[in-house]
């Protein structure tokens, strides 16, 4: 079908596209890793610097505080995120008054931007806010909790939020996957008089698999990036408790404008992320080579 | 049995409704706050839910304080560019890599592949440094930027691309057809449900960022919504009212999208997982 068409016809339609992404994605990744290697600031002329970033990061006790505040928030977060949803998607699976709404209602944070999501959650979390009313009110805490003020609390508040906004968009993945289990499958385990309970347990979350995986990947991946929530609700406190690995990047190019260091911080980022994201190609590929 | 499944629709629907108290609760809680008056304590307990004297002078006062309008302008003008030229350039790009034979194809395709894997993190330093060595410190242009042409909106084209009939595009190009009119005529038409996806994705996309706009812009005249809403918490950080107001004002339009074209940001979830 292809015979005798010209070789510049597919340049074409490739040109305009491939050149942005090489200037917003391929050039700047060399360009980053390269600047891991100097001590550039924005000001001064760059130098290099050899392993120098590398080292200084090995020895810095804010990047390990932000790298373990970062693997903190994906076991805690990631796990929340492959779990709750199946439920959730489970109750908005089959007809329902309503459901449209529901569904709606439910996938709300994820339509909303990170930074009112975390506002709203800050005015939430406030000592005399809605959430310490209702914890006092209930008798569950006999004095407000501060959640964004106290060292040990307040990173998992921002979890929370961060596992709130990511709710409705797992619950969609995990509806797609249940609405491709043929029903017939169901049908005969009523038949045979399996309970519904067992249905689920048996049926259901086995034939999930391979959304589990995918949200596993993409959740650890979300969680690695985590910014907005820190930056609006805590600035990284208090005393760095809620530094996150791209927050302390963002500090260190943006606020202190050491962006070679910064760059080196990146780079320690995408590794993490890449061996991730190797995980979800090849979970990708192996369900497409199925279906 | 009939009445089995009543209970359960009965709980579920209670379960469900608990739930979306949890979703959408919050918001609720920020829209009572922003029309409470400045009379009224909004720290009081136990909490009043809803206003007592409802007024829209928070609103108001946002608006008089700061530039509210001109953010929600350039949140809606950088959405608008930033989603037309992600169709456009993710659909001129897709065609090829779809449907067309010629060398290099696979390679290309693997140097978008692995585009996709690298985080925005890593690249904003140098897309600062090039943004502003093209002077596009606080424009629109430079807002826009990273958002123009996307390796996932490539392959999400290109998938769409790859679903079309090739009997179609066959007699186009019999009868002679070029490729840049069979693009425009025959594919694009057929592929309209995938552009509205892939319109509404970015769209969220775009609306939502924080960290690129935070960093290429520093003058309020270019700041988009959430820089706004941003700046609103910290200038105002006493009075809730007042920010709440201007958080609720810029979830507004992002709401109203949503209402319209739910089903192609629910579609969009579901693609962008399946077919990433």
């Amino acid at each position: 079908m292809t015979a005798g068409q010209r070789p510049w016809v597919p340049v074409l339609f490739l040109v305009p596209g491939c050149i942005l992404i090489t200037l917003v994605v391929i050039y700047p990744a060399i360009k980053a890793l390269l600047l891991s290697f100097t001590d550039f600031n924005m000001i001064t002329p760059a130098k290099a610097v050899g392993l120098a970033n590398y080292v200084r990061l090995w020895a810095d006790p804010f990047f390990w505080g932000a790298l373990r505040n970062t693997l903190l928030y994906l076991a805690v977060v990631v796990p929340f995120l492959v779990v709750v949803p199946i439920f959730l998607a489970l109750l908005v699976n089959r007809a329902l008054p309503g459901l449209a709404f529901f569904r709606a209602a439910l996938y709300l944070p994820v339509i909303t931007s990170l930074v009112i999501s975390a506002l709203v959650w800050k005015w939430v979390y406030e000592e005399k806010g809605l959430l310490n009313h209702v914890l006092l009110a209930t008798g569950i805490t006999d004095q407000p909790v501060a959640f964004l003020t106290d060292p040990t609390n307040a990173l998992f508040s921002v979890m929370a939020v961060t596992a709130w906004s990511g709710l409705g968009y797992y619950m969609v993945i995990y509806l797609a996957g249940l609405q491709a289990i043929p029903r017939h499958l169901y049908e005969v385990a009523e038949v045979e008089g399996v309970s519904r309970w067992q249905q689920t347990l048996h049926i259901t979350i086995p034939l999930l698999k391979p959304q589990v995986a995918l949200v596993a990947v993409m959740a650890s991946i979300g969680a690695m990036k985590v910014f907005e929530e820190v930056y609006v609700m805590t600035q990284g406190g208090p005393l760095d408790s809620t530094k996150t690995l791209v927050f302390q990047l963002y500090e260190s190019a943006f606020v202190d404008f050491e962006m070679g260091y910064a760059a080196a911080i990146g780079v320690v980022l995408f590794a993490i992320t890449l061996a991730l994201s190797l995980v979800n190609l090849r979970l990708l590929r192996s369900r497409g080579e199925r279906g | 049995m009939r009445r089995r499944q009543r209970i359960e629709t009965v709980l579920r629907m209670a379960a469900l409704t608990l739930l979306i108290g949890l979703t959408v609760g919050p918001f609720l809680w920020l829209l009572s706050t922003s029309l409470k008056g400045a009379g009224e304590n909004i720290y009081a307990f136990p909490p009043s839910l809803l206003p007592q004297q409802p007024t829209l002078g928070n609103y108001v006062k946002v608006f008089e304080s700061q530039p509210f309008g001109t953010y929600l302008r350039n949140s809606v003008v950088v959405a608008l560019i930033a989603v037309t030229a992600n169709l456009l350039l993710a659909s001129l790009a897709a065609y090829p890599l779809a449907r067309m034979d010629f060398r290099g194809r696979g390679f290309v395709f693997g140097v978008l592949l692995a585009t996709m894997m690298v985080p925005f993190q890593l690249l904003m330093i140098p897309v600062y440094e090039l943004a502003l060595a093209l002077g596009l410190h606080n424009t629109t242009l430079g807002l826009v930027l990273p958002h123009a042409c996307t390796a996932f909106g490539i392959f999400f084209m290109r998938q769409a691309f790859l679903s079309v009939p090739r009997a179609l595009e066959e007699v186009a190009l019999i009868e002679g057809v070029g490729r840049p009119r069979i693009w425009w005529f025959v594919m694009l038409p057929l592929v309209r449900p995938s552009l509205a996806t892939l319109a509404v994705f970015s769209f969220v996309a775009v609306w939502g960022d924080f960290l690129w706009p935070l960093i290429i812009t520093d003058d309020p005249a270019h700041f988009t919504l959430p820089l706004g809403v941003n700046r609103l918490a910290s200038t105002f950080s006493m009075d809730w009212r007042l920010v709440a107001a201007g958080a609720v004002f810029s979830i507004i339009p992002i709401l109203v999208v949503f209402t319209f074209s739910q089903r192609y940001f629910i579609e969009g979830a579901m693609k962008g997982a399946v077919k990433g």
